[in-house]
């Protein structure tokens, strides 16, 4: 299934292509957000600009599926909450480890996965 | 002294429950029916309906099917905690006339239909479909998973806290002759443990039923219910909160929109949680209902693991918790919300046989939908 994007997020899919994570930064109140909106999620300002993240954050929380509906990833995988340096929260997947070797509160790095279209996906994986 | 809202519910009733084979209007006809005649009304008597599940115009479609133009309908859609929504919304158009008898239904025949999935429903314009769906969550399980997943973190909780959730709703269901797991026999916490795993750290044990079912309630003034049959159950305050749509968005996993709607009930009610008999609490997931009571207040942040130990939640304990045996052993259509109040009513009657909360005066009915998205609570009580 091809992920959908839309004119808000087409420049976020984009730069996934060249291995950059963007976030939008607030002109108003300078909080940073994800996903990509036309407003700003904390002031409501619409003077918005992408930033890129530098990767870095630690594990909110995460979950073992053990049984999938869906064609890929392949369970068990690892989804998860991870809590960038910049602020924002992303839905993700943690890779490059058992399943059962995950831990709340552990830092973790950005990684990349191809969703064969040339965008990728932000992973993450243990620091 | 509680305050009241003027607005009583006056029948309540469930539909088929289980594995019925019949269709989704076909169980809403049955509760509808059925509460009718429990509130000794007619459906000419009805001028108000809040429904939803039935098809894109739920309200449209269940009214036509019942044979009746209603002057106000409500078909908010909010999963499993919208019946508790209409209640406000039903309470409030009485109050302000535009009609005077609201009936509030529900039927789904997802076990029959085998129409659940674990990946929730497809709606590829939202923002979760680009930036959640791709990485593989079971909606709603996983949401409420990690949620779970950081309460033992933070609260240095265990599963087994988790699991009594479930051991304790059977210990009810055993007692309620139309819960879907009443001749099942008790359920242990190694058993809650051992089954298996699903969405880490939640078994299969510690997820909800997927059952058919349906339920009605009917409200009108109280002024009208106390010229009716049975004994009004008083609408006594309601309140919500609506914080989410997807996974990632909450701040904070554990501070659920129930401390919102929670606090606005009570003050409406002008009671505290101490005030309550009898909570019928939305138990999705064993987690949802440990989150719920931290939220609603009856225990601090991080103390609901420790709170429903001992027996308190079982049958004879001190806080009687989801006494039909909940959506985890009784009944779960999909949207469980309103059968949380078909409960709440009947254990205010004093109608509930063996699972009687003897002399409950204040019952509670909270329901969640979503991912931890909707939040709302409703408190019902004797007439006094
Ligand atoms: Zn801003």
């Amino acid at each position: 299934m091809t992920i959908p994007a839309d004119e808000i997020t087409a420049p976020w899919w984009e730069a996934t292509r060249r291995g950059s994570l963007l976030l939008q930064r607030c002109g108003a109140c300078r909080r940073a957000q994800h996903y990509p909106r036309a407003l700003c999620a904390a002031c409501g300002s619409t003077d918005l600009t992408w930033t890129e993240s530098a990767g870095r954050g630690v594990v909110d929380s995460f979950t073992v599926v053990h049984r999938s509906p869906f064609p890929e990833p392949q369970a068990p995988y690892v989804v998860a909450r991870v809590r960038l340096a910049e602020g924002p929260v992303l839905l993700t997947n943690l890779v490059g480890a058992a399943p059962d070797d995950w831990r709340c509160d552990e830092p973790v790095r950005l990684t990349w996965r191809p969703v064969g279209d040339g965008r990728r996906l932000p992973v993450f994986e243990k620091e | 002294m509680a305050v009241s809202t003027a607005v009583a519910v006056v029948g309540a009733a469930e539909s088929d429950l289980g594995a019925t084979g019949k269709s989704i209007l076909h169980l809403q006809a049955q509760a509808v029916t059925r509460a009718l005649a429990d509130a000794g009304l007619c459906l000419a008597d009805v001028d108000g309906l809040a429904t939803a599940g039935a098809s894109r115009f739920s309200a449209a479609q269940v009214a036509e099917y019942l044979g009746i133009e209603p002057a106000w309908t409500d078909s908010t859609f909010a999963g499993g905690s919208a019946f508790e929504m209409y209640v406000a919304r039903a309470a409030q158009a009485i109050g302000a006339g535009q009609c005077s008898t609201v009936l509030i239904s529900h039927g789904s025949d997802q076990r029959s239909a085998r129409s659940r999935s674990l990946a929730g429903a497809a709606e590829t314009h939202t923002p979760q479909a680009q930036f959640e769906t791709p990485y593989g969550p079971l909606f709603p399980l996983s949401h409420y998973a990690m949620a779970a997943q950081r309460y033992l973190h933070v609260h240095g909780a265990r599963r087994e806290h988790l699991a009594e959730i479930a051991v304790a709703a059977r210990e009810w269901a055993l007692r309620n002759p139309a819960a879907f797991r009443y001749g099942a026999g008790p359920l242990t916490v190694d058993e809650v443990l051992a089954a298996p795993m699903v969405s880490s750290p939640l078994t299969a044990a510690d997820c909800c039923l997927v059952t058919d079912g349906g339920g009605a309630i009917v409200l009108t003034s109280l002024e009208r219910a106390r010229d009716l049959r049975p004994d009004p159950v008083v609408v006594l305050g309601y309140g919500e909160s609506t914080t989410n749509a997807g996974m990632a968005a909450p701040d904070d996993l554990l501070r659920p929109g129930s401390i919102g709607s929670g606090r606005r009930a009570f003050a409406m009610a002008g009671l505290g949680p101490g005030d309550v008999d009898v909570a019928e609490v939305y138990d999705s997931f064993t987690i949802t209902v440990l989150m719920t009571l931290e939220g609603l207040g009856f225990c601090g942040p991080g103390e609901a693991a420790g709170f429903v130990g001992g027996g308190r939640i079982r049958p004879g304990g001190a806080f009687p918790l989801n006494t039909n045996g909940g959506g985890l052993s009784y009944c779960h259509p999909g949207m469980y919300g309103l059968l949380l109040l078909v409960e709440a009513v009947r254990q205010l009657r004093g109608e509930c046989g063996d699972r009687q909360v003897p002399g409950a005066e204040v019952a509670l009915a909270h329901g969640t939908g979503g991912v931890f998205s909707t939040h709302a609570t409703v408190l019902l009580g004797v007439d006094r």
